[in-house]
């Protein structure tokens, strides 16, 4: 008792200075941060509020207003002309069948195969699974041309066929996302199941698949990301105006309209809301997604 | 197309079947055959050797990727090789040429540029965004109040990506009425053409792909938050300034982290895209990207082999900067397999 009267004052204040939050220890040093993290933010964040402000403006206006973006005009006309100019929810449709199907394709064959190789070790798993991260480096283009051929004969160019498809048939980053995931789940839960007389596929889709909810939802959301702004699958594949996303769309219409400036950042800011409207409804599991997609 | 499947569709359009839907038809029917094939093989096995029920679930399990393997990737790639040793339009039949098509690519000035400005974008941008990113990492992860809402504004530029962000820079980089032009007037410079002036094309190309560095500012973000903090306590106590600690803490502790952003970061720098074809190309060839390049053989100029001898020489150009990554990367890299006592699971390759 003695000992510890005797050594405690002499540690309590440097105990205490640790204990305070950074920014309160080193004052300075805070408003130097401060400086940099709002002058960075401003850097960061000027082009997407210029982008807001000129989808708002006249085309006059443009010309005159320069970097500024206040938005002296509200010109909402630029977002119906956005709409009505082009048949834009029939793109919006594309653009959703082909990221939706993909999306629940890519989940399930996934997820099977993630259980699969981190619950089912039998012989030659290793190897299979060796072979799935092997094919992570093989760069889309090589089969590029071949796929090109063999949805050629099929019949299926210039449909969504081709972009909805391999989805379908699993993909190695998120099979590999799905065995981490499935790896450092509790093995019991595979005891308890085969002891009640469930089948391997069932156990997966009834015990296995709803407790990977967070890995769904994140691998879900990422995908979304990928499929909605994918350019070069719609620019091989489609050729009519009827099976066009928006971004195929986006990219001929600035070729077309290049310089009508309000309509093309209408345009822009559309096709961009939806992956800023699931980032704020979901900002806590994009967070977690990227935590465990970011390697280690 | 293939006489088979021809016969199916006009099955299939015969039977009423939906135009949209008559594609379709052919992939369903090769589809049902071949898990027919896989089912009975399954239903057999389990039959014959009734113990084996868990490698039987497993091979099934396995098999939508297993197929998709077998029909994108395998055939598509053992196909490649041959079609890359053709001359083929499509219409008339390949002809064999041997190896003229790697010989002509390696004498195509064109090949020549867009290899020179596909390294050079990647070469010059991964290790600006690799950098900035962790600084920003680093800054972000400073205890402070409001830091979240900083975060997420750094954070908010990379929802705008692909075509959208493209249209969006063209506009700030527009010499005549664009953002960028303005500021620097304002600051009495005057600003360079950007995407229309051949030598600034590939800069405006890099300093736009900053823009969305908050995607792996996030990553690294994570990783600094797993950083032990009984690790920077103990240097602490030792002595260890601000600067050793980052230096001898910081930095190993996030390097597997660094070394797998490095390694996406170049794979999919080299297989830039949609910034050559929205700009053409850019002036004087300065934006002609390899995929771009690829692209315009293989579904303009309907040049399949040649096209095909492209993709083979990109996919030798990536392994081989992976390879020199992963080379290098070896004595920088720092796995750890012990931990404060505990073990932690290390990837298993099996």
């Amino acid at each position: 008792m003695a000992v510890l009267v005797e050594t405690r004052p002499a540690e309590t204040p440097a105990i205490r200075r640790a204990d305070r939050p950074y920014w309160r220890r080193n004052l300075p040093t805070t408003l130097l941060l401060y400086v940099v993290l709002v002058l960075g933010s401003a850097a960061f964040v000027y082009p997407f509020l210029w982008m807001i402000a000129t989808s708002l403006r006249s085309l006059a206006g443009v010309g005159s207003a320069g970097a500024s973006i206040w938005p002296d005009e509200f010109l909402w006309d630029n977002y119906t002309r956005a709409i009505t100019s082009f048949p834009f929810w029939r793109y919006t449709l594309n653009s959703v069948l082909t990221t939706v199907i993909p999306i629940v394709g890519t989940v399930f064959s996934c997820a099977l195969a993630g259980f699969a190789f981190a619950r089912l070790r039998v012989r030659f798993s290793g190897v299979i699974f060796a072979v799935v991260l092997a094919t992570m480096l093989l760069p889309g283009e090589v089969t590029m041309v071949p796929q090109f051929m063999l949805f050629n004969n099929l019949g299926m160019i210039d449909t969504l066929y081709p972009l909805v498809l391999p989805a379908f048939f699993g993909s190695p980053f998120y099979i590999f996302l799905f065995r981490q995931f499935f790896a450092r789940m509790p093995g019991e839960l595979a005891d308890a199941a085969v002891v009640d007389g469930c089948g391997w596929f069932r156990m997966f889709l009834l015990v296995y698949l709803p407790l990977a909810r967070p890995a769904v939802v994140a691998v879900s959301i990422l995908l979304f990301m990928g499929y909605w702004n994918n350019f070069l699958g719609p620019a091989i594949y489609i050729n009519s105006d009827q099976w066009k996303t928006l971004p195929l769309a986006l990219a001929g219409f600035q070729s077309v309209n290049g310089t009508d400036t309000p309509l093309l950042m209408a345009t822009s800011v559309l096709i961009t809301l939806p992956c800023l409207a699931i980032f704020f409804l979901a900002q806590k599991q994009i967070t977690n997604g990227i935590t465990f997609t970011g390697g280690r | 197309m293939n006489p088979t499947i021809g016969w199916i569709r006009q099955l299939a359009e015969s039977w009423g079947v939906p135009g949209v839907l008559v594609p379709l038809v052919p992939f369903l029917v090769l589809l049902a055959v071949l898990y027919a094939v896989i089912g009975l093989a399954a239903y057999g096995a389990k039959r014959k050797w009734p113990r084996a029920d868990k490698t039987i679930a497993f091979w099934l399990f396995i098999s939508p990727w297993l197929i998709g393997f077998l029909v994108f990737t395998v055939g598509p790639m053992l196909s490649s090789v041959y079609v890359s040793l053709t001359s083929w339009d499509l219409i008339t039949p390949p002809k064999y040429v041997g190896i003229a098509n790697y010989t002509e690519a390696f004498q195509d000035p064109r090949v020549a540029q867009a290899i020179k400005v596909t390294l050079l974008y990647a070469l010059i941008s991964v290790p600006l965004q690799t950098a900035l990113a962790f600084l920003v990492a680093l800054l972000m992860n400073v205890d402070l109040p409001g830091i979240r809402l900083f975060r997420t504004i750094w954070y908010l530029p990379s929802l705008v990506s692909g075509v959208a962000q493209i249209v969006l820079f063209l506009w700030v980089f527009n010499p005549q009425y664009g953002l960028a032009n303005d500021l620097l007037g304002k600051a009495g410079i005057e600003g360079p053409g950007w995407f229309n002036d051949a030598s600034w094309a590939l800069p405006t190309v890099i300093l736009m792909s900053l823009w969305t560095v908050g995607g792996a500012m996030v990553i690294y973000l994570a990783g600094l938050k797993d950083v032990p903090s009984n690790l920077y306590e103990a240097a602490a106590l030792d002595g260890a300034g601000v600067v050793r600690l980052f230096w001898h803490i910081t930095l190993p502790q996030l390097s597997p982290i660094i070394l797998f952003n490095v390694l996406t970061g170049i794979i999919g720098a080299l297989q830039i895209f949609t910034q050559g074809f929205i700009a053409n190309g850019g002036p004087k060839d300065s934006l002609l990207f390899f995929v771009y390049y690829l692209y315009d053989n293989a579904f303009q100029n309907f040049r399949m082999g040649y096209a095909s001898a492209l993709a083979w020489i990109l996919f030798v150009i990536i392994m081989a900067l992976t390879a020199v990554t992963l080379r290098g990367s070896a004595f920088a890299v720092y796995y750890e397999t012990e931990l404060g006592g505990r073990r932690r699971p290390r990837l298993r390759k099996g």
